[in-house]
């Protein structure tokens, strides 16, 4: 799959309470959510993002709470892919579960600056920055999320599992 | 070459006999934890599946406390879907308000959370039962309707740090200042898909609130879990409470750890982490002269009756500074119970302090001590992200309850030895 898009660019430690803070979590309405995206941070996100933008973060992207509104917000909100220096544990599992491709390289966050139009393989993990030309490799999947990605998220597998 | 605590946690709940880091598997659990706030968005992934029953009623816990008793209709609504599911499914351990506490101050209170378990809470600071030696770990909302369904989940088995506190505490200093001094050293991404394992003598002289606390930010260094042995302590701790039998798992003393980390705790002083990030951390005689506007005494971090009595202490006979809000939150109906009879409810009332029902309240910025632009807190809890506490313009200092309740007297962050 290949997705293509508009970075946004954000640095290391980007906690879930900055992508959506919790005075918004007495909604659990994606749409609601998506429009106070990332707010606190970068207060016109909601307004700028397009479908299939992509942003990139530092080290730790989406530390701190385990609440699924956050990448369900970044999801809803249009954004295609999250690529960061290192994921936060629990950010990293629901992205997954939910169906919210990320990707870890080192490189291409460190290099690939804001407002640049990339394009993504996802099953390659290759990553290229159409203004430079430059590529990067992103750290594959292990197999077992390879095939959770693949089932369609989590839930799906279950419903497999469970129901036959 | 043995294993850790957790290795061997995670290969009891499969069919392996041994597991190694980085391997995945797929695990059975023996607790699912839920909230207000994240429970929601479980049922409703649940109602996806299509099936009309739930792994097994007696191990699912469903906690209303973020936002509880409802502070606005949103979450009323919230509050009600997560009701009208425990009735549907007859799950036991829901807990009404009235019954509720902080979900994490709760669940080891009523003996859901036990040594050598797997228990899985869509909420980051289920890594508090890692005092009582259990793998918990927060999860998402997908995971615990996935957990709900079938009692299983997949786990990555995390690499281990050992970290050895020995030495004598100086006074005033506790899990929390260990916990924030341990966080400001390695960072926030310090133990990242890591269990941390917390030992030596001055974790086993440590009281099991004091543990609790500690595991409890686990997660602030991004761990999996923060693994405490179990010992005579923990199993006097649980003795009246079980609500199951279990079995404890303690590392090998061949284990592979990633890291061991040594520290001598008779150079720590009490600690406060300044804004942005918990491990912003400076000894409490290094904070400078920083006026604050409200101080927060509560939360699954520091909410149980050993914090509430450290706070009455300090605030017994005097009184809160004229411009500082005072809120201190009882984790549970129970702590509230012994915090009346104790005396230590009438102590902060007489101080000039809000003594509140359970609740998360002010620490997500929920309800209940909300700041405004450019105000600052000192709390208790375990973030100060951007935000935290309300107004993104605010700002949040985290320490023990010993320096907030300091603070609260003084008006400014204070050793707690200037005001006795
Ligand atoms: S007290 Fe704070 S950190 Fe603990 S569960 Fe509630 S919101 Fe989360």
């Amino acid at each position: 799959m290949r997705l293509q898009g508009k970075v946004f660019k954000y640095g290391d430690n980007v906690d879930t309470d900055v992508i959506i803070p919790a005075r918004y979590l007495n909604s659990s309405d994606p749409a609601e959510l998506a429009r106070h995206c990332m707010e606190d941070i970068d207060k016109d996100f909601a307004k700028k993002v397009k479908d299939g933008d992509i942003i990139i973060g530092g080290r730790n992207f989406g530390s701190g709470s385990s609440r699924e509104h956050a990448p369900l917000a970044i999801k809803t909100a249009g954004i295609s892919c999250v690529i960061a220096k290192s994921f936060a544990r629990i950010f990293y599992r629901n992205s997954i579960n939910i169906g919210l491709p990320i990707l870890v390289s080192e490189e291409a966050a460190e290099n690939i600056e804001a407002g640049s139009e990339i394009e993504i393989d996802l099953d390659t993990g290759i990553i290229k920055d159409l203004g430079t030309g430059k590529t990067y490799q992103a750290d594959p999947f292990p197999e077992y999320m390879q095939e959770l990605i693949k089932a369609g998220g989590l839930i799906e597998k279950v419903k497999k599992e469970v129901l036959g | 070459m043995g294993m850790t605590m957790v290795e061997k946690i995670i290969a009891a709940h499969t069919d392996y006999d041994t597991v190694k880091p980085g391997q995945i598997v797929n695990a059975r659990v023996d607790m699912v934890l839920g909230n207000d706030v994240t429970a929601p968005v479980a049922i409703k992934e649940f109602e996806k599946i299509g099936i009309d029953r739930v792994f097994d009623k007696d191990r699912i816990a469903l906690v209303p406390d973020h936002f509880t008793p409802n502070k606005d209709i949103k979450s009323a609504e919230h509050a009600k879907m997560v009701r009208e599911f425990a009735w549907k499914y007859n799950i036991t351990y829901y807990f009404e308000i009235g019954q509720m506490g902080i979900e994490h101050c709760l669940l080891p209170e009523k003996g859901l959370a036990l040594p050598g378990e797997i228990i899985v809470g869509a909420d980051s600071h289920t890594c508090s039962y890692g005092a009582l030696n259990a793998l918990a770990t927060g999860v998402g909302s997908t995971d615990i309707a996935a957990a709900m369904a079938t009692g299983r989940l997949w786990f990555r088995v995390p690499e281990t740090i050992k970290f050895v506190y020995s030495g004598k505490l100086n006074p005033w200093v506790g899990g929390k200042d260990l916990i924030l001094y341990t966080i400001g050293d390695i960072g926030v991404d310090g133990a990242l898909y890591k269990a941390m394992e917390f030992t030596g003598e001055v974790i086993e002289n440590l009281s099991m609130d004091g543990r609790m606390t500690m595991s409890n930010m686990a997660i602030e260094a991004g761990g999996k879990c923060g693994l405490i042995a179990c010992d005579e302590k923990t199993r006097e701790y649980l003795k009246d409470r079980a609500v199951r039998d279990y079995t404890p798992y303690n590392s090998d003393p061949d284990a592979e750890y990633a890291q061991v980390i040594e520290y001598d705790v008779s150079k720590i002083e009490p600690q406060v982490a300044f804004p942005h990030l918990p491990e912003n951390t400076r000894p409490v005689s290094e904070a400078g002269h920083i006026k604050v506007d409200q101080a927060v005494i509560g939360s699954c971090t520091n909410g149980r009756i050993e914090d509430l009595r450290i706070a009455a202490r300090i605030l017994k006979g005097k009184k809160v500074h004229r411009d500082v809000r005072c809120i201190i939150i009882p984790g549970t109906q129970a702590i509230y119970k012994q915090a009346v009879q104790e005396g230590l409810a009438e102590i902060f009332i007489d101080a000039g302090a809000v003594v509140s029902t359970p609740t998360c309240g002010p620490c997500l910025g929920g309800h209940m001590g909300i700041l405004a632009k450019g105000e600052r807190a000192i709390s208790t809890t375990n973030r100060n992200f951007v935000g935290r506490m309300g107004h993104p313009e605010s700002e949040v200092y985290l320490a023990s309850p010993a320096v907030a309740a300091a603070y609260a007297i003084k008006g400014y962050i204070a050793h707690p030895e200037e005001v006795l």
